[in-house]
């Protein structure tokens, strides 16, 4: 098990204590009809397998993002426990990352973990170089050595399929196509073991779009790594993905192979979404 | 299970005195059912099929057989885990000895399964639409940990085979005509064979010789242990690759009898 969501909830507003069973794709709806709190995750459990590429899709609002955003710890779940791979607190128990110190959570997010966001301004620093952005990460994970991190910056410049010459112009210099590569290779470069995507590829053009996913595809099967992929694209996801996902009003709604998901969804919501595919 | 397929294999346990029954089979398929429940329209039932069983042994192919809509297609979908199950069971005998319900275990068990040990050859090309036709089919290849290079001429060795020229090689397979498709879908099943292949329909957009060509590929595979299930509507066919036919029936609910017969 690579990682492991287990009942996790995030509510934003105080919460009457109600909220979560108020709530959700019976109650259809998403704030607490009695205190107004918003509930974006609703008492979501789910798991990931090494190697495995797992698909959320839902539509805007049904918490998509910020289930991923509590996976990397941009955001502090309001209740549930999740798991990562080996991690053991002292006494070896599995540890909690909800619970962990810091240190735990910051090394869980530069080595183990990493994150490419649909907007590229959360994830490069466009005050760093590209090479700059890729170096913040590799030193994250623990290289030291300038001539170290210079080549496998290099080397990532190179996979994502960019002139290495560009390796040390700014973000802003480059098209929208470009700096989702240029995130994909800072994220790759600290060789993590769970790549979560937001919605990579949503607002490219479509060719740029293809190139971008075939890319991530053919990393994936060359590194080896998990990924989690929100997308509201169906399309993506069934060339993407392994398993499927489907959330509405922050609960889970459906999880399933994603062919079994698309050719024989059980839910009435996933129903509906498989059948509004165009 | 009907009496002749039990008698069936008894005289296969005879012919084959080195195993035993119990570990030769593959799959064994017992009452299973479908029903599509359409919740957007007002929840009306739809029956896929019921009360299907069937067992395959290594190195055997079962003839699924029946008119369309039968629900042949769906059955193999069921199988593969593509569809959910109602009720029954899918049992799915490994190298190891181990058995594994395809009907009720975890979707990740069934990936991994799905990477080694079950294959499936359907009607319909799924593949990004960037590769070429020897990237598709030698990429289940590569996954198991070839090399690039043998297992490319190994793809261009089998296209040849199948009678597809050589021009189209370095050219997207989706865009090939009907047939083609198929057959890189069959190139593409068997190049890394796996322990049990499911086959909807392989040769149904074939002519004569590419048809034979694939029979020849099949007859092969039984003879390298590994098991199958597949579509066929022609009897010819049928009589050549098939050790036993099943066929299924529709007659809607009331006393619903598939039935087993060996191939003639």
């Amino acid at each position: 098990m690579l990682l492991e969501v287990r009942d996790v909830s995030k509510i934003y507003g105080t919460s009457c204590g109600q909220c979560l069973e108020l709530t959700g794709v019976e109650q259809d709806r998403a704030i607490c009809p009695r205190c107004g709190s918003v509930v974006a995750i609703n008492s979501i459990s789910l798991f990931a397998q090494k190697n495995e590429i797992l698909g959320i899709v839902g539509e805007s609002g049904s918490g998509k993002s910020t289930l991923l955003q509590l996976i990397y710890q941009d955001q502090v779940a309001s209740s549930g426990q999740i798991f990562f791979n080996k991690l053991t607190d002292e006494n070896g128990q599995p540890l909690n990352i909800l619970k962990a110190p810091p240190a735990t959570v910051s090394r869980l997010r530069s080595r183990e973990m990493s994150m490419i966001y649909q907007n590229p301004q959360l994830g490069l620093n466009f005050l760093f170089s590209a090479g700059g952005n890729i170096a913040e990460k590799i030193i994250g994970a623990g290289e030291r050595r300038y001539e170290q991190i210079r080549n496998r910056g290099l080397d990532f410049v190179d996979r994502i399929e960019m002139e290495t010459s560009r390796i040390d112009d700014y973000p802003e210099e480059f098209s929208g196509g470009q700096q989702q590569r240029i995130q994909i290779a800072k994220a790759l470069s600290s060789s993590p073991q769970l790549l979560l995507l937001d919605e990579p590829t949503t607002g490219l053009d479509v060719s740029v779009q293809a190139r971008i996913l075939d890319l991530i595809k053919e990393l994936q099967q060359e590194m080896g790594f998990s990924m989690i992929i929100v997308s509201h694209d169906l399309g993506v996801i069934n060339h993407l993905t392994d398993i499927t996902v489907v959330m509405k009003h922050g609960t889970l709604v459906e999880y399933g192979l994603t062919d079994q998901i698309l050719e024989d969804p059980q839910h009435p919501y996933t129903q509906l979404l498989v059948s509004s595919i165009l | 299970m009907g009496l002749t397929s039990s008698r069936q294999k008894e005289r296969k346990t005879e012919r084959q005195p080195s195993g035993n029954l119990d570990d030769r089979i593959k799959l064994d398929v017992q009452d299973v059912g479908k029903t599509f429940t359409l919740h957007n329209r007002d929840g009306v039932q739809v029956t896929g099929f019921s009360g299907v069983s069937f067992s395959v042994n290594m190195g055997e192919l079962l003839a699924l057989t029946g008119p369309s809509g039968s629900g042949k297609s769906s059955v193999l979908k069921t199988i593969y885990r593509t569809y959910l199950t109602n009720y029954g069971s899918i049992v799915f005998h490994r190298a190891d000895g181990s058995v594994i319900d395809l009907a009720s275990c975890t979707e990740s068990r069934v990936l991994k399964l799905r990477k080694r040990e079950i294959g499936f050859v359907t009607q319909f090309l799924k593949i990004l639409p960037r590769i070429t036709a020897l990237q598709a089919v030698a990429a289940p290849l590569i996954e198991l940990g070839e090399e690039a290079q043998p297992a490319l001429y190994r793809a261009a060795e089998l296209l040849n085979l199948l009678g597809i020229r050589e021009e189209l090689f370095h050219i997207s397979p989706l865009t090939f005509s009907g047939g083609e498709k198929q057959r890189v879908n069959i190139a593409r099943g068997v190049i890394a064979p796996k322990e049990l292949i499911l086959l909807d329909e392989p040769t149904a957009s074939l002519d004569e010789v590419s048809s034979d060509r694939v029979l020849d590929l099949l007859v092969d595979l039984k003879n390298k242990g590994i098991a199958m299930v597949g579509i066929f509507h022609d009897k010819g066919k049928i009589k050549r690759v098939a050790d036993r036919e099943y066929s299924i029936t529709r007659d809607d609910g009331a006393n619903q009898s598939p039935s087993f017969q060996e191939a003639a």
